[in-house]
């Protein structure tokens, strides 16, 4: 497996410039994004890895990876669809939007889909609270926004998905 | 001046969110004025008279926290605060898309005004392409001048990096977020001492809102006196209202500090959707206490002084509205289940705290629980009242404690649909 080092020197290199030279371990976060980019978690690997970039221990680095909810020790869908239902968005119909959006995919809260392409999270309030029903979809690219959604909305990015993973099998 | 808008101006100007068109409209003269022109203890000074306050939540005096800062160690630095993660407040992300850099220019002239030569934005991580975007104006700003070394021909110079967090509430409590900043887990600090003295890095730090940030170039540029003539004597300035909850047109809604829930809720709100009647407010998001929507609330000014008048506080102004299909006990399950899931765990009674709260709500808003646990549930809550180091505690219990005491019917009838089913005494809890 390669290292984080030989993926991305550049990207590391200009975390690392952010902050004074004498404060790396404030470079942790980036670094464990970075980590999650390829597998969508972050591997025992990748966490010596940051420990040794930073100069902490590999537990600081794993206590944070625990700590901070956009951050996995388990490999999940290769999208997460995370939906809001706290307070504003649950009087806006979030929570009924979830519930049709799982049995549309025909998974409950927290699974992943047969073919591994997403699984789907409900998660704290996003700052979205007037375009809701909205979610987020997480991968290893970043993080994307979808707001105003309906059950309908929603299945037609999860087909768009797959139809996108389908053309990279093929190519 | 007649905009219509002092911070949310591109709803006004087109593609402000372009530097040349953000410079056409006066952007970045105040920074320009600030660095040739004035002394940092004047900028500081203009910003005290402006009577400007912390727009997160807290409401400090924002010139008088600059003043705080510890001269006899260095270096200084400022932080954005743009963890933006209180449920019903999405106004700081509106300003950081739509006018970038007023909030940009506002966080340089702080920079200026405690002599900081960085200063770092704190971005949650949902704000992960926005964080892209800032990166981009950064790059921009320095190729053009107005960030970088020996700006205008001085000796001040001024870096601005983004550092985005990862999912986490607590991280917008100002020693959390510095916490997290050093790569630690986002927990607050011990408090004396306060960042201006002991912050980033254990330097003397500022940190501030963006809202309050995006308030500055405007109060540099045009004055105190000017500033003063919006809002009232105590509470000066705008406020961006985040509206949201039963309403037929949440959004954010920019108005004088000193406006009415009436008018936010039904003038530029639109009322109740649905011919509902509106029961409840919450004024400062989940963090909030339960207001009765009666008429006296509804005439109250949201300022700093007046909503407590009504048994709240106006926070981050983030306005959520309940209608009377609305149960309060389902309403403080969900705020509960929010502040249990973000407790940072550091102090007990706010970890144990909203955990057990959660249990307790759970079982009232399904039917399951006797009034001897809305007791119990009043019981806990108070106990976590000021015992703990930040206010995430404080604020998982406003709630609680003023449905409970101002919504007692809403409790009393989930308790009888409990003897209705007739279903087993719950064993005693704890």
């Amino acid at each position: 497996m390669s290292t984080l080092a030989e993926n991305y020197p550049g990207e590391i290199k200009s975390i690392l410039a952010k902050y004074p030279p004498d404060q790396k371990r404030s470079a942790v976060m980036a670094l464990i994004y970075l980590a999650q980019r390829e597998g969508g978690y972050v591997t025992k690997q990748a966490l010596r890895e940051i420990a040794e970039i930073c100069e902490i221990s590999t537990t600081d680095v794993a206590s944070l990876v625990g700590f901070y909810s956009l951050y996995y020790d388990q490999p999940g869908g290769k999208y997460r669809l995370q939906v809001c239902t706290d307070l504003p968005c649950a009087l806006r119909g979030a929570e009924q939007f979830l519930e049709n959006l799982c049995e549309n995919l025909g998974i409950k809260v927290g699974e992943t889909t047969a073919d591994g392409l997403l699984t789907v999270e409900h998660v704290m309030c996003l700052a979205a609270c007037d375009k809701a029903p909205m979610f987020q979809v997480q991968s290893g690219e970043g993080l994307a926004y979808y707001e105003n959604q309906t059950a309908e909305s929603a299945l037609e990015l999860v087909g768009r998905l797959r139809r996108r993973e389908a053309g990279k099998d093929g190519r | 001046m007649d905009a219509k808008y002092l911070l949310l101006r591109h709803r006004e100007i087109p593609d402000i969110n372009r530097l040349e068109v953000y410079r056409q409209h006066g952007g970045y003269q105040a920074f320009h004025k600030a660095v040739t022109a004035m002394t940092p203890a004047e900028v500081t000074a203009v910003v005290k008279a402006s009577g400007l306050r912390g727009r997160g939540g807290a409401g400090f005096p924002t010139g008088l926290k600059w003043s705080f800062i510890d001269a006899h160690k260095w270096p200084h630095y400022v932080v954005a605060n743009a963890d933006e993660s209180e449920p019903g407040t999405f106004k700081d992300r509106e300003i950081m898309e739509g006018n970038p850099y007023q909030f940009l220019e506002g966080v340089a002239i702080a920079a200026y005004a405690i002599q900081a030569n960085a200063a770092y934005i704190y971005l949650r991580g949902e704000f992960w392409q926005l964080a892209g975007q800032l990166d981009q104006r950064i790059a921009e700003l320095e190729a053009t001048g107005l960030l970088g070394d020996q700006l205008f021909g001085t000796d001040y110079s001024l870096r601005m990096y983004t550092h985005l967090g990862a999912g986490a509430y607590i991280c917008g409590e100002e020693t959390a977020l510095l916490e997290s900043m050093e790569g630690k887990l986002g927990q607050p600090r011990l408090r004396p001492p306060f960042p201006p003295s002991f912050g980033l890095y254990g330097k003397p730090t500022v940190v501030n809102n963006v809202e309050t940030l995006a308030n500055v170039p405007l109060i540099v540029e045009r004055g105190a006196d000017w500033y003063r003539t919006f809002g009232t004597e105590k509470s000066t300035g705008v406020k961006i209202f985040s509206l949201s909850g039963c309403v037929n047109k949440p959004g954010n809604y920019e108005l004088p500090l000193g406006a009415t829930f009436r008018e936010l809720i039904f003038e530029h709100g639109g009322g109740i959707p649905g011919g509902r009647e509106i029961k409840a407010i919450m004024p400062a998001g989940a963090s909030s206490s339960l207001i009765v929507a009666n008429q006296e609330a509804l005439d109250t000014p949201m300022d700093y002084e007046s909503v407590p008048n009504v048994g709240a506080a106006l926070g981050s102004a983030s306005v959520i509205v309940i209608d009377d299909s609305v149960s309060v006990p389902w309403l403080i399950r969900k705020t509960i289940h929010f502040f249990k899931h973000e407790s940072c765990g550091k102090c007990t009674p706010c970890r144990e705290g909203t955990y057990w709260m959660m249990h307790l709500t759970e079982r009232i808003d399904s039917g399951q629980a006797g009034w001897e646990d809305v007791e119990l549930l009043r019981e806990v809550a108070s106990q976590v009242r000021g015992k703990c180091l930040c206010a995430l505690g404080e604020f998982s219990i406003e709630a609680v404690l003023s449905g409970i005491e101002r919504f007692q019917s809403d409790f009393e009838a989930r308790v009888q649909s409990k003897q209705i089913e007739g279903e087993p005494e719950p064993q005693a809890a704890g």
